[in-house]
């Protein structure tokens, strides 16, 4: 079986738009002008753009905003401490959903 | 599009130097370091060294033409027995000197007391790091190395580099792999606030440079498959405003030998100027100052984005 994920295929984005191109136009303006400097700096923007990729563990988006965030003079502290921030966020996520589990066990128990 | 016709293309007709303002000049390549990215594969294996001769015609074309800008490099130039001699006769001549220095260099005992000469001298200098981050700084130029860096910088602020308007203390970045550089500006703005906090250590400018497709960087872009998607991105990056300030149109480059190139990058290729004036024994002012300038597809990383000069 072949790779489910091949790092040429990120050059293969636009291929996207080939059977409703204006869905994808949509996305595209919305995309770029998202990533667009403005009350947030670039810099904020792509590092951001990291932290989610490993959020939904997308390997193109890893990938891609890695690359971005060497492009802004960042390293491999700053990529890693922005991970440890989204996995933080997760973890906390999933601790913080302990209560409902707290306020199941109340509501059925003497 | 190959970089020379681009240029045709851009500006109807080849790329031509507007004058000689600085004399860069190539002490060697010799060096206490082995940095992944120099163009020049400079390392303490090379034995190539500007002799004593070369050194006074030097001096010579200083004296002879209205060039106001001496720009020393290497290699770690610290290590040419004739820098004192060459930096002492440049400023009796009332030039303006910048030694680029790799800092590490001047904490071996040999050469202790050179940042106490560059003071004395009032020589510029333009010191290498390409991050404030001590992984990435080793990973690139060896372990140790910016440990070494920083104490190097905090000495030089001791003697008022940095600080005094008169003593100036400049810092090159350059990315670390196969991407350009960020805004000069912010990552200058950025330098400045991250080492002063971590380290008090002040300087004044910051230069983004791109990393040259020669040397040591060529062969790990080919080692790495990264070759063509730099070349394409430094292509696409052609930005023509870069055009007017482009180092090779105000500099000429001396190497150790004599010869002379339009810059450094051309001196690693071994692309000779195209004048028959190529020595530096055989130096012409004016004919020099209006040269065709001699390109090629690493030309492109001058010339992307922000520029590189």
């Amino acid at each position: 079986m072949g790779d489910y994920y091949n790092d040429e295929d990120l050059d293969r984005f636009s291929e996207i738009g080939k059977y409703n191109p204006d869905l994808f136009k949509k996305f595209l303006s919305w995309y770029t002008a998202a990533l667009e400097p403005g009350a947030l700096s670039k810099r904020e923007k792509v590092l951001i753009g990291v932290a989610v990729a490993h959020t939904i563990q997308c390997p193109y988006c890893i990938d891609s905003y890695t690359k971005s965030c060497l492009e802004e003079g960042m390293t491999l502290e700053h990529i890693t401490e922005a991970v440890h921030v989204a996995s933080a966020i997760r973890g906390g996520a999933s601790l913080i959903h302990g209560i409902q589990s707290h306020n199941a066990v109340d509501k059925i128990s003497l | 599009m190959g970089f020379e016709e681009k240029i045709r293309i851009v500006q109807s007709g080849p790329l031509r130097a507007q004058c000689i303002d600085i004399l860069q000049v190539n002490l060697g390549y010799r060096c206490n370091m082995c940095c992944k990215h120099c163009h020049l594969e400079a390392g303490p294996h090379r034995h190539e060294e500007m002799d004593h001769r070369t050194v006074e015609a030097v001096i010579r074309v200083l004296r002879e033409s209205p060039i106001e800008v001496l720009d020393i490099t290497g290699g770690a130039p610290e290590m040419n027995p004739h820098l004192k001699y060459l930096v002492a006769e440049a400023k009796r001549l009332a030039c303006r000197v910048i030694v680029r220095t790799n800092l590490t260099i001047l904490l071996q005992e040999e050469y202790e007391a050179m940042p106490g000469f560059y003071k004395d001298h009032t020589v510029e200098i333009i010191a290498s790091l390409p991050s404030y981050m001590e992984s990435a700084v080793d990973k690139i130029r060896g372990d140790g190395a910016f440990t070494k860096s920083i104490q190097s910088l905090r000495r030089l602020n001791s003697l008022g580099y940095g600080k005094d308007l008169e003593l100036k203390l400049h810092i090159v970045y350059n990315p670390l792999g196969a991407f350009l550089a960020p805004s000069q500006e912010k990552l200058e703005a950025e330098y400045k606030q991250e080492l002063l906090k971590r380290f008090n250590v002040s300087f004044q400018n910051l230069y983004a440079f791109a990393n040259m497709p020669l040397g040591r960087f060529r062969d790990f872009l080919v080692r790495s498959r990264n070759y063509e998607k730099y070349m394409e991105k430094l292509r696409d990056s052609f930005n023509p405003a870069t055009l007017e300030g482009l180092m090779c149109r105000h500099l000429l480059s001396v190497g150790w030998d004599g010869a002379l190139y339009d810059c450094d990058f051309n001196q690693g290729l071994g692309l000779p100027l195209n004048d028959r004036s190529h020595h530096i024994e055989a130096f012409d002012y004016i004919r020099l100052g209006t040269r065709e300038i001699m390109v090629g597809e690493h030309c492109y990383g001058c010339t992307a984005g922000q520029g590189s000069t």
